[in-house]
This record gives C-alpha cells, sequence and structure tokens, in this order.
C-alpha cells in the first residue's frame, strides 16, 4: 500500500483520530472508577438512599 | 397499571411505582399501556444503569469489530483518481463531520426532554454527549484541515462550511463550561437546554451552506436527493466507518451517562449525608 507525497497527511490524520478516541474511552473509563469508588465510600459511610437501598446498589 | 402509578424521585433520579394502586383496566388497554410502561421503565435511570451494563460488552465488541473492517477496506481502496491516497482522509472525516452534527441532534431532542418533559434522564442526555460532540468536531476540523493542505493548498479558508463548523465546536465548548459554571444541575440543565435548541439553527445552515453560498468545500456528494455520486469503492468503506463511529458514538454516551448518573447520586447522598450530621 502506497500512500503517495501526502503519506504524513494521512498518517497523522488516523493517528490523531485513534489518539483522540483513546483519550475519550480512557476519561470515560477513569470517571467510571472515581464514581463508583465514592459510592463505595459513602456506602461504607453508613449513607443510605431514600428508596432504603444501599449507595452502592445499582438496581 | 397507569401512568399515575408512577411517581418522580428527583433527588434519587428514580421512577418509582406506587404499589398502593392497583389495576382494574380492560386487559387490551392494560396491554397497551404495559408496553408503554417498559419504555417508561427503561427511561428509568436507576433501571438504565442494568440495561447499560448489560448492552456496553456487547456494543463495544460490535464497534470494535467494525472500525477494524472499516479501517482494512479504508487500506485497500484504490487511490482516487484527483485525490489520489488523501481519499483516504475522507473515510475518518466524513463520519466525524457527520456525527459533530447528529451529537447536537441528539442534545437537542434531549433538551427538549428537559424543558417540555423535565425527563431526569434527558439532562444527563446531552450533558454526557457534549464532550463526546466536541471530540467529534475537533476531529472534523482537523483532519479536514489536514486533507485540505494538500488538496486547496491551504489549511484553513474562511468558507461557510468551515466557519459555521467551527461555530459549532465553539458552542459544545460553550455548553461545557455551562455545566461546569453552574453547581445545581436542575439549573445547570434548562440554561444548557435553551442554549442548546438556539445553537440548533447552525446545523441546517452548516448542511446547506454548501449550497446557499460559493464555498470552497465541495457539495454533498452522500447525503444527497439524486444519491451518492461516491463509486462504490470509496462508498462502502465510507459507510462501514460511518456506521463503526456512530456506534462507538452510542458507546461512549451510554458509559457516559452512566458515569453522570452515578455522579449525580453521589452528589444527593453527600448531601443527605451533611443532612444527617448531628449539628
Amino acid at each position: 500500500m502506497s500512500l503517495g507525497p501526502y503519506a504524513s497527511f494521512i498518517v497523522t490524520s488516523y493517528l490523531l483520530v485513534m489518539v483522540v478516541v483513546l483519550i475519550l474511552i480512557a476519561w470515560i473509563a477513569i470517571d467510571y472508577r472515581r464514581q463508583k469508588q465514592r459510592v463505595r465510600e459513602l456506602d461504607a459511610s453508613g449513607v443510605v438512599r431514600r428508596s432504603g437501598r444501599s449507595a452502592a446498589e445499582v438496581r | 397499571m397507569a401512568w399515575t402509578d408512577y411517581r418522580f424521585d428527583a433527588d434519587q433520579l428514580s421512577l418509582r411505582r406506587n404499589e398502593t394502586k392497583q389495576a382494574t383496566l380492560p386487559v387490551a388497554t392494560a396491554a397497551i399501556i404495559t408496553d408503554a410502561m417498559t419504555l417508561i421503565d427503561l427511561a428509568n435511570p436507576t433501571r438504565f444503569l442494568t440495561l447499560t451494563a448489560r448492552l456496553l460488552p456487547w456494543l463495544a465488541a460490535l464497534t470494535a469489530i467494525l472500525l477494524l473492517i472499516g479501517l482494512y477496506q479504508s487500506a485497500v481502496a484504490p487511490d482516487d483518481y484527483q485525490q489520489g491516497a488523501t481519499v483516504k482522509i475522507m473515510f475518518i472525516h466524513v463520519p466525524n463531520a457527520w456525527l459533530s452534527m447528529f451529537v447536537w441532534g441528539v442534545m437537542s431532542l434531549a433538551a427538549l426532554g428537559t424543558l417540555v418533559w423535565r425527563h431526569p434522564l434527558a439532562d444527563v442526555a446531552a450533558k454526557a454527549a457534549a464532550p463526546i460532540g466536541a471530540a467529534f468536531t475537533f476531529l472534523a476540523l482537523v483532519t479536514g484541515s489536514l486533507w485540505g493542505r494538500p488538496m486547496w493548498g491551504t489549511y484553513w479558508e474562511w468558507d461557510a462550511r468551515l466557519t459555521s463548523v467551527l461555530i459549532l465546536f465553539l458552542m459544545y465548548l460553550g455548553l461545557i463550561a455551562l455545566w461546569r459554571a453552574v453547581e445545581d444541575p436542575s439549573r445547570a440543565a434548562r440554561a444548557a437546554a435553551i442554549l442548546t435548541l438556539v445553537g440548533a439553527i447552525n446545523l441546517p445552515i452548516i448542511k446547506f451552506s454548501v449550497d446557499w453560498w460559493n464555498t470552497l468545500h465541495q457539495p454533498a456528494s452522500v447525503m444527497r436527493l439524486g444519491g451518492p455520486t461516491l463509486d462504490r469503492a470509496f462508498l462502502i468503506p465510507l459507510l462501514v466507518m460511518a456506521v463503526a463511529f456512530s456506534l462507538l458514538f452510542v458507546t461512549l454516551h451510554l458509559a457516559a451517562m452512566r458515569n453522570e448518573i452515578l455522579r449525580r447520586r453521589v452528589r444527593a447522598l453527600q448531601m443527605m449525608q451533611a443532612r444527617q450530621r448531628p449539628a
């Protein structure tokens, strides 16, 4: 596969898309872990939801 | 079950069934309402978390497979007789450009949900979509610029299409800033919803800018009345990548919505904890 004289533009475009998508995925995954950790901490401290369920219970 | 058998609990972000009421409806009517309530159940943030946990692994796997197929097809696609190999940039530029507008469209529908129906998930959906939409718009602008340099001889031109997409990107950033600036999520939601609906005016301007004004950007070649003008060799990889990126958006959006629901639950619990503390 030859990318011709503008190979640097093509490769940069694909790399940039890959980097931005990976950053999005990592950001969302880290945020999820952080929120779950906070919920677990609140659960451990004894706070219960108004429904009476524990903080960490997803259902 | 009837609609009134449910009550909305704003603090807990959930719709709860009032078990004290009994259904006394005819069987057919009850069946229709049960179907409708199934949709309501899915719109319940708590049930949404359960549904998301089941769906996300499958969606992520399907997205990854389609992206790999799309990347392979993009790699083996022939060179264009005018653009040469730079046509490969189109396979990532166009899906990102479509999604930049589609995500704002999703946010506009969510804004209606916030303002008209005050649905608890509508604001969550809009807030979660904004950073993803901003990322897609950024990628559309930069990949377009990287295609423009070898093809047009310039990275940037203040023509109607490019300028209107840049405005869309700035509106995404403005919305994200607004959500961060207002601490109370419900107050931020209303302001953001109004701004989103006002910003939706930009969508037809972006779409038809190439028809209304004399722009350097080429007119539509896929979504047009007479059908696509692209050869199948370019159209198929482009459509596969478009579906793959759309699935990527759905996957990321559901995951970001799940995070936002948890964030609001943490906030509500922290407030309850503060109230429960002895003075």
